[in-house]
């Protein structure tokens, strides 16, 4: 499969100089063209942070320290989002992607009709439609995503918190953008609708040939409709690999931790272990891997050496862990200090 | 026996929110409304948590909202220990609040962004008077059990300057503070990743044992309805189709639309080919209109159950007799149990 958007080593910081907390370090990862892929991890690992960088999109304190996003248009050459000018950049964001923030049921505008800002953002951005097709083309949005067209005329307070939350997608899809990032969408909706809109979103892929990056914290989801996932872990990439691989045999032992951790819905009620521990402090971040003082595995290299991810194997899994040093790692530098002390 | 006293009751709970009409129905002497919730029953008592289940714009936060007296109510009661009550703002409502807490549905919203963490949670502490090094010990003490530790690290920051997580963890350190007897919990734990959310749902239970809290957690997430819930209500359409004890509702749903939901549930095995085929949805999943809610069972245009009686009589709340107290609003099973007499 093509590339449609390639991350290389990109750093994300909070902050300039030595009061700087980095919440996104060296993660590279790869979107191809017209797949769904997933995001997960614990709260505060820099999923949101990674889409607003990715998408220059990060308020301030947030700065990008480093890294490259390369983009690949349907034709034309690929370039760096991150040396865009800022007219380069206006197109890319419009004509290119489109990003459902998290907590975006509340950054609809309040005092304009839901209708109303549908048919603008298509005003603004295809200002040769017609007003009958911007109508129509509002409507089905809003049919996509399961609001009764009795309320189109709805504001936004008169909505509720999961009706606002699918205003907002139908927001993202209604200029039929190439790369679709969604932080969260769902968390205020039903499992019924979550189905339905999902599977919505993935025969409109079908259909249009876009990509989505999917972020949320709730794996089983993901594993059902994505068909890569990406395991986010203080700051990194630790795990990557198709869905049903890493449901079925997740490595990375905070991968593993977050997949036994699902109270189940189905079959007898078991007692649930959760991680131990909390979160890395970004400020003073464990030596090694950061998520040795919480692993039940640790051994001597963790506490010492970072773990990076190696190229993928075979099966298209990589995986940040001493347990399971990749093949291309071993010839790394890394390896070396961590076995001279042994 | 104490805990099973009742704290907080609806009886009949009910909201209409009018809507602007056009020239057409001022003309007609027409009057619309969204039927957000109709007929609401339930009962929250001390050391028990109900889970409120249900379709995204069923009316569940507008239950939640009512029960904190955050707007009036169209018709029906709200009961505190038996009084019923109405306040609007003022001294009545921070009585109130301080009795009744809510946790809000989306915590981008429900924090002030120019306040710090400290500054929201010292006024929920000062409700009962902590003062001066109690107040630091009770600040440090409130941030750890929401897993925001080491608390020096988050009480001098900003709402933005947090996660979706950990603002959300802050709303709910910010409603405990205040030491309520029931917890409004609007899906308090949506954001938060599987094994923080089960150490939050595990700190609710301790709370509410400790502390016999009564506690209504809306949720989405109907696995963590069944660990945690002691009793489960769904919702659809505005208006309870289903209720009983949370085991009993989520492995056995009586209801169609409970059916629906359970067997929608996010299930990993399905890509395995372990699940069975999914419930079937007759109507496409088109949501229902609330201005003009479907007549009889507002379930039927996507009921694959549905009788010629559904479209026309409203079900009543009917026993369905597997366990104690599960109910379901189905006229189905009012047939089976006129079948059944019918053999007898
Ligand atoms: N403006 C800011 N200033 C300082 N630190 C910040 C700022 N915004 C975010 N952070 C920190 O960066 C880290 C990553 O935040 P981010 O929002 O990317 O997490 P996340 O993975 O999206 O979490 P969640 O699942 O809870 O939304 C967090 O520890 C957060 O506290
Ligand atoms: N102020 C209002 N004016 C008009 N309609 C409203 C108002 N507030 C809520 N509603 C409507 O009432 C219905 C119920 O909303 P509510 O927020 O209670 O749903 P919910 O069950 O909490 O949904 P979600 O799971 O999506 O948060 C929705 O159709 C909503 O549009
Ligand atoms: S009352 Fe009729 S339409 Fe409603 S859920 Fe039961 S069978 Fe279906
Ligand atoms: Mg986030
Ligand atoms: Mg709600």
């Amino acid at each position: 499969m093509d590339p449609i958007l390639e991350i290389r080593h990109l750093d994300v910081d909070y902050g300039l100089g030595d009061r700087a907390v980095r919440a996104v370090r060296d993660v590279s990862l790869t979107l191809h063209r017209g797949e769904v892929l997933g995001l997960a991890g614990e709260s505060g690992s820099g999923k949101s942070t990674l889409a607003y960088g990715l998408t220059r999109l990060l308020a301030p304190p947030g700065v990008i320290s480093g890294g490259q996003v390369i983009y690949h248009p349907a034709s034309g050459e690929p370039y760096d989002v991150l040396s865009l000018s800022d007219n380069g950049l206006r197109q890319f964001r419009w004509a290119e992607t489109a990003i459902v923030f998290q907590g975006a049921m509340n950054s609809l505008n309040p005092v304009h009709k839901i209708s109303t800002q549908l048919t603008d953002v298509l005003k603004a951005h295809e200002p040769s439609m017609s007003e009958h097709t911007r109508q129509a083309r509002a409507r089905e949005m809003l049919k996509l995503v399961g609001i009764s067209p009795d309320r189109m005329d709805a504001y936004p307070h008169q909505l509720s918190g999961g009706m606002r939350q699918r205003v907002m997608i139908g927001m993202a899809l209604i200029l039929q953008p190439q790369v679709v990032i969604m932080d969260e969408p769902t968390t205020a909706l039903d499992v019924v609708m979550q189905r339905q809109i999902l599977g919505q979103l993935i025969e409109l892929r079908e259909r249009l040939g876009f990509s989505v990056i999917f972020i949320t914290h709730d794996l089983s989801l993901l594993v059902e409709f994505s068909n890569r996932i990406a395991i986010m872990y203080g700051g990194r990439i630790v795990e990557e690999a198709p869905a049903a691989t890493l449901y079925r045999d997740a490595l990375h032992p905070y991968s593993k931790g977050l997949l036994s951790s699902f109270p189940a819905l189905r079959g007898p009620r078991r007692e649930l272990a959760g991680i131990p521990g909390s979160p890395p402090d970004l400020a003073a971040m464990p030596a090694g891997c950061s998520f040795h003082p919480r692993c039940p595995r640790a051994f001597e290299p963790c506490s010492v050496t970072i773990p990076v991810l190696g190229r993928p194997d075979a099966t298209g899994r990589t995986v940040a862990c001493w347990l399971h040093p990749s093949a291309d790692a071993a010839d790394s530098p890394g390896v070396s200090v961590a076995s001279g002390e042994h | 026996m104490t805990s099973t006293q009742v704290v907080l009751e609806a009886i009949g709970l009910t909201k209409h929110f009018p809507v602007r009409r056009s020239l057409r129905q001022i003309f007609r002497k027409e009057h619309s409304a969204v039927h957000a919730v109709d007929d609401v029953h339930l009962t929250l008592r001390r050391g028990r948590v109900v889970a409120l289940v249900g379709e995204s714009g069923s009316g569940k936060s507008t239950v939640a909202r009512l029960l904190a007296q955050l707007y009036p109510r169209t018709g029906g009661d709200i009961r505190l220990h038996g009084a019923s009550t109405s306040v609007n703002g003022g001294r009545g409502f921070r009585a109130y609040a301080a009795r009744v807490q809510m946790i809000f549905q989306d915590p981008f919203a429900s924090l002030n962004p120019v306040h710090t963490i400290r500054y929201h949670l010292t006024r929920a502490l000062k409700i009962h008077h902590n003062t001066g090094d109690d107040l630091e010990a009770a600040l440090h003490e409130l941030l750890g059990r929401v897993s925001l530790t080491p608390p020096e690290r988050y009480l001098d920051k900003f709402p933005h300057e947090l996660s979706g997580g950990q603002r959300q963890r802050v709303a709910i350190a910010r409603a405990l503070g205040a030491r309520p007897e029931a917890l409004l919990a609007d899906e308090p734990v949506s954001m938060l990743d599987v094994s923080i959310r089960l150490g939050v749902l595990n700190l609710l239970r301790d709370l509410k044992e400790r502390l016999n809290l009564a506690i209504l957690y809306i949720t989405h997430d109907i696995a963590s309805a069944r660990y945690f819930a002691d009793e489960t209500l769904v919702m659809y359409a505005g208006r309870m189709v289903e209720g009983g004890d949370s085991e009993t509702v989520t492995q056995t749903p009586a209801h169609p639309y409970t059916r629906l939901l359970i067997d929608s549930a996010p299930d990993p095995d399905r890509l395995t080919g372990n699940a069975g085929e999914l419930a079937t949805d007759r109507g496409n999943g088109e949501p229902p209109s609330l201005i003009e809610p479907p007549t009889g069972c507002r379930f039927h245009p996507r009921c694959p159950m549905a009788m010629a009686r559904c479209t026309t009589d409203l079900p009543v709340r009917i026993e369905i007799g597997d366990r104690p107290g599960h109910w379901a609003a189905c006229w189905l099973y009012d047939q089976e149990k006129a079948a059944s007499e019918g053999v007898a």
